[in-house]
């Protein structure tokens, strides 16, 4: 709707905020300590009630806003192994990287967003911002160009700045011509299932001490090939587990979602992982497979300021996948660009537009500019079935003493490339594009 | 995967909180019979949220929809409305 400019001043608060996930959660909480008005609308029944995440939150940005995060937060596991594990149909060829650095500090924590997000809209609250669940915004208000309010249902609601942490599908950042509808292979599905097992069984399973976990990137069979992924992280006495399939060739391949996460579940190199395990929940959710092509759009109106997956703060740089930890920082970035605009009353485009140039100051910007190849890269459909394969090929030719004579190692690789669909001249091609992508 | 159940059996574990008053997905069943959607919406909805009738006409079961846009991020413009739940309607996850 659009409204006179002389209605636009009447605002009910400093600042709303459009979603209680990290980035709208963290958002608040800096306004309010920073003695702003701030109402956080969230469409859940209660914070994190629409909330999924894989589960690995690299949480140390989480320090500038919670000093004592990781011992305060609901956090389940502290991520002190990475597995990078190629998969292919019948053997698995792991990266097995444990580090006891990784524990102090703490580097990485795994997540269940019930828990987390409600713990996070606790904060807000505790530091005075209105927290309004089971709402949701249906529009922005207008003023001519500017943002000055938002509706849900027969209210409104009106302020100087509005900013949009209303996720990956956010209606807002359309709405504010922002964004159009993506394409398909920026985007992925990620379905997920939560089993519990005993806390002692997943320390044993899995080799764990204590309050230490694992997060496992798989590649491979995992997906039947589809680009994309699975991931397992364990949980405190649960393992959160899935498959994340890029649309567009999930769509080409003519496969089922559930049924490819079904087939991950099911590979004899992943069941025992899971036996006698109990299905907690089932669930799903978009995420965002070319971050660094997406935030190329404009992050802001004037009053408007756009955050987290809404803008597209997401990274998967082959390795690790990030989400949360952009959200938070951009969150930062965002509350500190809104500060300034209350400070001097101004709520232009160019003082919304402070928000990129923060932006910049911080990790986020730095890393979305850094892995803007690594998208392209991964959608070299080598990585998703021959490299996989290659790899056990060479490595059964070196275990496996069939009593033929021995060949070093080179000639073992080489046999096994000959092998392989793919040539030495693709291979090559491949390792200096992941050399200057990841 | 036997161990755990269909998808309908392993959403019924879920907690939804369901808006018997209004669905927040409309097919357009003549644009997507026409644009021949409906099994590609099948295929790729994780929570089987939608059908094919034995008239090629597009089944939703909207009240075990998992809210993540799929279906929208795939559907071609003007064969798919799909919003979100009215506040505090919808799924309620708890393992998030």
């Amino acid at each position: 709707m659009t409204v006179e400019p002389d209605e636009a001043s009447e605002a009910d608060f400093d600042v709303i905020v459009i979603g209680g996930g990290v980035a709208g959660c963290v958002a608040a909480y800096q306004l309010a300590k920073a003695g702003r008005s701030v109402v956080l609308i969230e469409r859940g029944a209660e914070p994190g009630a629409k909330n999924l995440s894989g589960g690995v939150f690299y949480s140390r940005v989480m320090e500038q806003v919670f000093p004592d995060f990781v011992t305060d937060a609901p956090v389940e596991r502290r991520i002190t192994r990475n597995v990078l594990s190629f998969l292919s149909p019948a053997s698995s060829v792991n990266i097995d990287y444990w580090d006891e650095r990784l524990a102090s500090p703490v580097n990485a924590v795994t997540v269940l967003r019930a828990r987390l997000d409600a713990w996070l809209s606790a904060q807000c609250e505790a530091a005075g911002v209105m927290v309004m669940p089971g709402v949701r915004v249906d529009a922005l208000i207008m003023s001519g160009d500017q943002v000055v309010g938002v509706t849900a249902g027969e209210d409104e609601l009106r302020a100087h700045v509005v900013i949009a942490a209303d996720g990956v599908n956010s209606f807002i950042a359309q709405q504010a011509g922002i964004r159009a509808k993506e394409p398909m292979k920026h985007l992925a599905v990620g379905v997920k299932s939560v089993i519990r097992l005993p806390r002692e069984v997943i320390e044993q399973r899995f080799h764990l001490t204590g309050d230490e976990g694992v997060a496992y990137a798989v590649v491979g069979d995992c997906t039947q090939s589809v680009a994309g992924g699975g991931f397992l992280y364990t949980n405190v006495d649960s393992v959160s587990i899935g498959v994340v399939l890029r649309l567009d060739d999930l769509a080409a391949k003519g496969l089922s979602s559930s049924e490819v996460h079904d087939h991950f579940l099911a590979h004899p190199a992943i069941a025992p992982f899971l036996a006698d395990g109990e299905l907690l929940e089932y669930g799903c959710h978009l995420t965002i497979e070319d971050g660094p092509q997406m935030v190329t759009h404009d992050l802001t109106r004037p009053g408007l300021l756009i955050v987290g997956d809404a803008a597209g703060f997401t990274l998967n740089t082959g390795l690790t996948i990030r989400g949360m930890d952009l959200a938070a920082g951009s969150a930062i970035a965002a509350a500190t660009t809104a500060n300034k605009a209350l400070d001097t009353g101004d709520f232009s485009l160019a003082s919304m537009e402070g928000y990129r140039a923060e932006l910049g100051k911080t990790f986020v910007g730095a890393d979305m500019k850094t892995y803007d190849r690594a998208p392209a890269f991964l959608e070299n459909p080598l990585m998703y079935g021959e490299v996989g394969q290659l790899l056990s090929d060479v490595l059964y030719g070196v275990f496996n003493h069939d009593l033929t004579p021995r060949k070093h190692l080179i000639a073992t690789a080489l046999k096994a490339l000959k092998k392989s669909p793919m040539t030495i001249i693709q291979m090559a091609k491949l390792a200096v594009a992941a050399v200057r992508a990841l | 995967m036997a161990q755990f159940g269909s998808v309908t059996e392993r959403l019924a574990n879920n907690h939804f909180e369901p808006d018997d008053e209004e669905s927040h997905i409309e097919v357009d069943q003549a644009a997507a019979r026409a644009a021949g959607v409906g099994p590609l919406l099948v295929r790729i909805c994780p929570a089987h949220v939608y059908s094919m009738g034995e008239d090629g006409s597009i089944g939703v079961t909207h009240a075990a929809c998992l809210e993540c846009g799929t279906c929208l991020a795939v559907a071609p413009p003007g064969t798919l409305r799909w919003h979100y739940p009215r506040g505090g309607f919808g799924v309620t996850y708890r393992e998030g």
